[in-house]
């Protein structure tokens, strides 16, 4: 947390939740002209684990295999895309990139591949040929660059690749290890931002055409630009309104944007941290990987249908009852599941609708929530609670002030407790915990019908759960209530168009694009809440194009540090 | 060295022949000028360091000692130890000072523990195991190894600005990446280099290339992190260079049994049992000098007992004291078994001997842990242990009070005795000048 948002982050009475998207402060950019406007910092992006898995995929086709492991994406202000622009590459991280760009580089070019992938056949099979490692390399650079290579980028490769098939005797093992080369490039694994001076507003600066290419497509698809995209580029459409409108449009509407919805939620809802999420088998019999896997999956599909398949409101995700099982997911949710689709086929996933008066209603109700954010052993209404301020609404629960006092728990008697509530009502007692805790554990008690593996449930220890709540003043009945209460929460709804907005950006927004994200927040109410059309007007904001100046004048940055090597290989090449 | 001499002639030189049964002469601008020297049969064997970082602290009165400096008993909880107690230093009463931020329980000690100061975003600090090895790590096949002994990518390796060094969580594949094809025995008679090596040295070049070009064009914030990148891509290239280059023969180097244990450590019976394959794994690979740095996170607060309910975290909170006892009881068996765990690590390492000595005899370990009572999130009074005297750098078997001055102190000094070029480390309170010198030999 920065030092200004700490500052924020009073304690007043009960009200100690601090909204944190938006308020961080920064220094204004001097340079435009136009004073209605203020450009924020170009961003460097590292890669993310799943933009790597989607241009892999789009580039050499879903068969690849990566083996290997991603080094930890790094979430800051709520979202990984925001840590992705502070993080860099360690030399275990180095190694990892090393392998899967090796293992993807190889497969490309095998006897199963090359034929599709390569689009030229070399004069001889045990030479190099540079013709078409020319083609074959410049066509795959302009992909994983997204731009064209330099001519000096792909001498560069070329001479690797004419190397390498030296070496191994093998064109293809030559042109696969230059390709590998290329995959752990920075220009591959970080999204620059290259920034220039902006002809229609004096004094002001733009990402150039490619820039806005990357741009748009790492927000609508989280993947790399198509070729499509990096033609439009190279004619420079994008810096035109009806140019860029045109690519939004398409892109809008292509397949893509399942998969660039799908990583804002998955980021949003932290689903990122079902990787070292792990229930006791003993305890939790049918929280089987499969079934974790299942339920990571139900409501990814249960968010999709309410903002993609039927373009609804998008605060239905808090209260729909219409979501899709598994055979491993009915278990769990005690309804059975068949594997038959509507015409007989085998279908993993059934769309199923809870009945008015189940007590399972919208996402937060699902296993995947529930379980997500409770210990391995049980549940837990203040992971839970918190989770849901932190997620559904992006409020921040301050941790525990410096001079908490711990030891007002030396006595504490809870353990004679049988259910949540009973166990934690020893923090009321203590001021100094119980307020944070009365505006957390109320929320997760609504929860508490739920247990550690999202399992339905009536009784703990033996003793009736009470699964009353309140959430700022609006008392619930149960989870059912819980969703209806967080579908009425204005702040359900700054929180989506902030996060939205800062996944666009790869940044925090700035306190000077507060009016940018009024005037968003407005349409989207205006819209009925579609997130399409929220995500439409965010790909046409002048705020994800125009920057501040280039961050450092050429007097000022320094030398690389390997410098004489870089100047002995130089003059190698002459 | 020869001028002139640049790396793409060496591979040049190199497909000249095939086979080639000498030890090449070293070439040293592949290797960083901080290495020291490299093993040669009958020298000094080089010294190793390690971390170890347990989660939630002892309790209060079953730890300290209860005498200071030589000669200390092992209080109830390191009893376990005494095996190697002439072997450990006890440094007691130091602190984590928050300087007016928020304690965020559990992650302020770690970053003070590891850091020496609480984050500042893109300007954070670098782990000191980091610091370490850019020192002591640059020659050998891996600058590092990081382990997670509860799963999981994370570990508590960071590199200046917050990238942090994965994590191996399974025995199985840590085999691989350390004993598996690209694996070169250093006692092997004929040393033929790899052409698939030398081919991926060669086509790294056009990476590297690229910097020139690269560090031009990114703005100040982003080239620390573009330049910690080009480091980490020098580091896969020494890799490489290293793998070419005939090993220097090292006398007690085995190639462990292959390992097929995949799973991670999610439960006790899972843990130990990993523990004692990553000790053995890491023993081999430092005996046939593949790395001198290792970092092993215990990070078990999620650890339950079979068919607990509760994990070890849950129970520090929510356990009560037992009358009888006079501490939590689960809590306890949870502090025994991370000792217990940290002993059986520790005998593995000092059982694989290399002439005279062992692995651990050469191997400073640095064990640290996130508050000093976890049930009330204490900061001060924490226990912090040294394990080994680094090839006689430290002195052992001292117990050492160093009451209200920062826990950083041992931080230093473990970087000081380690080569690191520093007079001060930490931030604001925790930032110190002062090593202990009580314990440098």
């Amino acid at each position: 947390m920065s030092e200004a948002k700490m500052k924020k982050s009073r304690l007043i009475g009960a009200a100690v939740v601090v909204a944190v998207a938006a308020v961080t402060a920064v220094t204004l950019l001097p340079g435009s002209d136009d004073h209605k406007f203020s450009a924020g910092p170009s961003v460097t992006r590292r890669l993310t684990a799943e933009q790597y898995r989607n241009i892999v995929q789009d580039v050499f086709g879903g068969d690849i295999d990566l083996g290997g492991r991603f080094e930890p994406d790094m979430r800051v202000d709520g979202l990984l895309a925001v840590g992705a622009s502070q993080v860099s590459i360690t030399a275990a991280g180095m190694e990892q990139y090393d392998a899967m760009g090796r293992a993807v580089a190889a497969q490309a070019v095998d006897a199963n591949h090359r034929d599709m992938l390569v689009p030229c056949k070399p004069a001889s099979p045990v030479a190099a040929d540079e013709k078409c490692a020319r083609e074959f390399l410049s066509k795959v650079g302009r992909l994983l660059y997204r731009r064209p290579l330099t001519e000096e980028q792909l001498s560069a490769y070329l001479t690797a690749a004419s190397e390498a098939t030296r070496i191994t005797g093998d064109f293809y093992q030559g042109l696969g290890l230059s390709l590998a080369s290329m995959l752990s490039s920075p220009s591959f694994l970080f999204v620059e931002q290259i920034v220039e001076p902006d002809p229609e507003h004096k004094g002001g600066f733009r990402l150039d055409d490619y820039s806005v290419a990357a741009q748009l497509s790492f927000f609508l698809w989280n993947s790399a630009p198509d070729s499509m995209l990096l033609s439009a580029a190279a004619a420079g459409e994008l810096q035109t309104r009806r140019g860029l409108e045109r690519q939004v449009k398409r892109m809008m509407t292509s397949p893509r944007l399942e998969q660039g919805v799908r990583a804002f939620f998955v980021d949003q809802l932290r689903f990122d941290e079902f990787e070292v999420l792990a229930k006791d088998a003993a305890l939790f019999p049918k929280f089987s990987a499969q079934a974790a896997a299942d339920a990571r999956e139900q409501t990814m599909k249960t968010v999709l249908d309410v903002v993609l398949t039927r373009n609804a409101d998008y605060r239905e995700i808090f209260t729909t009852r219409k979501t899709f099982l598994t055979p491993e997911l009915g278990a769990i949710y005690q309804v059975p599941i068949f594997k038959e689709g509507p015409n007989g086929s085998p279908d993993e996933w059934q769309p199923y609708e809870f009945a008015a008066d189940d007590p399972r209603g919208g996402i937060l109700t699902q296993v995947a929530f529930t379980a997500l954010h409770s210990p391995a052993g049980r549940g837990s209404p203040t992971l839970r609670g918190k989770a849901v301020r932190e997620i559904a609404l992006c409020q921040t629960v301050p941790p525990p002030p410096a001079d908490v006092s711990f030891t007002e728990f030396e006595n504490n008697t809870a353990h004679g407790a049988s259910t949540a509530r009973e166990r934690l009502a020893a923090h009321a007692t203590v001021p100094s915990c119980s307020g944070c805790h009365k505006i957390i554990d109320p929320i997760g008690f609504a929860l508490e019908n739920f247990d550690g593996a999202g399992e339905f449930r009536t009784t703990e220890n033996g003793s009736p759960i009470d699964p009353t709540g309140e959430i700022d003043g609006i008392s619930y009945r149960d989870a059912g209530g819980l969703g209806q209460a967080i579908y009425d929460n204005p702040a359900a709804v700054t929180c989506v168009v902030d996060r939205l907005s800062a996944r666009a950006l790869g940044r925090t927004p700035m306190k000077e694009e507060r009016k940018w994200l009024r005037e968003l927040r407005a349409d989207f109410e205006k819209s009925g809440h579609r997130l399409p059309a929220l995500m439409q007007e965010i790909a046409l904001s002048d705020a994800l194009y125009r920057v501040g100046p280039p961050k450092a004048a050429p007097a000022n940055r320094l030398p690389p540090t390997e410098e004489i090597i870089t100047a002995e290989l130089e003059r190698h090449h002459e | 060295m020869s001028k002139g001499l640049n790396r793409r002639t060496v591979l040049r030189g190199m497909l000249g022949g095939t086979a080639v049964s000498v030890a090449l002469p070293f070439l040293d601008c592949f290797l960083n000028t901080n290495g020291t020297a490299l093993a040669a049969t009958g020298g000094e064997l080089p010294v190793v360091f390690g971390s170890w970082f347990q989660n939630l602290g002892f309790n209060p009165g079953r730890w300290k000692p209860a005498t200071l400096g030589a000669n200390y008993q092992n209080n109830a909880e390191m009893k376990v130890l005494d095996p190697f107690r002439d072997r450990i230093n006890v440094i007691s009463g130091t602190k984590y000072f928050l300087d007016g931020r928020p304690l965020e329980t559990h992650v302020s000690g770690v970053q003070i523990a590891t850091m020496g100061s609480l984050p500042l975003g893109v300007n954070s600090d670098p782990s000191l195991d980091t610091t370490i090895a850019d020192v002591i790590g640059n020659r050998t096949r891996f600058k590092s190894i990081e382990i997670a002994l509860s799963g999981g990518r994370q570990s508590l390796s960071r590199r200046k600005g917050g990238a942090i060094n994965p994590s191996e969580p399974s025995p199985a594949a840590l085999y691989t990446r350390l004993f598996g094809p690209e694996f070169r025995d250093p006692n092997s008679a004929e040393f033929t280099p790899d052409p698939q090596v030398m081919a991926r040295r060669s086509v790294l070049s056009a990476v590297s290339e690229e910097r020139k070009a690269v560090m031009q064009r990114v703005g100040a914030s982003d080239r620390a992190r573009l330049d910690e990148y080009f480091t980490s891509l020098r580091q896969v290239e020494q890799q490489l260079d290293m793998e070419l280059q005939k090993p220097a023969p090292m006398a007690a180097c085995s190639i462990p049994e292959k390992i097929e244990q995949a799973e991670p450590g999610r439960n006790v019976a899972a843990v130990e049992r990993n523990n004692q394959l990553f000790a053995g794994l890491l023993a081999h690979a430092i005996a046939c000098g593949q790395t001198r740095v290792f970092n092993m996170n215990f990070g078990t607060q999620g650890l339950r007992t079979p068919g607990g309910v509760r994990d070890w975290h849950s129970l520090t909170h929510e356990e009560p004291i037992d009358p009888q006892l006079g501490y939590q009881k689960d809590v306890t068996w949870f502090i025994e078994f991370a000792t217990k765990t940290f002993a059986s690590f520790l005998t593995t390492l000092d059982s694989y001997k290399e002439g005279p000595g062992s692995v651990l005899d050469r191997t400073l370990v640095l064990w640290q842990t996130d508050h000093g009572y976890a049930r009330t999130h204490t900061m001060d009074d924490l226990p912090i242990l040294t394990v080994g005297s680094g090839n006689g750098r430290l002195k052992t078997g001292l117990h050492v009070v160093a009451t209200g001055d920062p826990s950083t102190r041992v931080g230093l000094t473990v970087q000081q005795v380690m080569g690191v070029p520093l007079n001060s480390w930490g931030r604001l309170s925790n930032e110190t000048s002062k090593p202990l010198t009580d314990i440098i030999a």
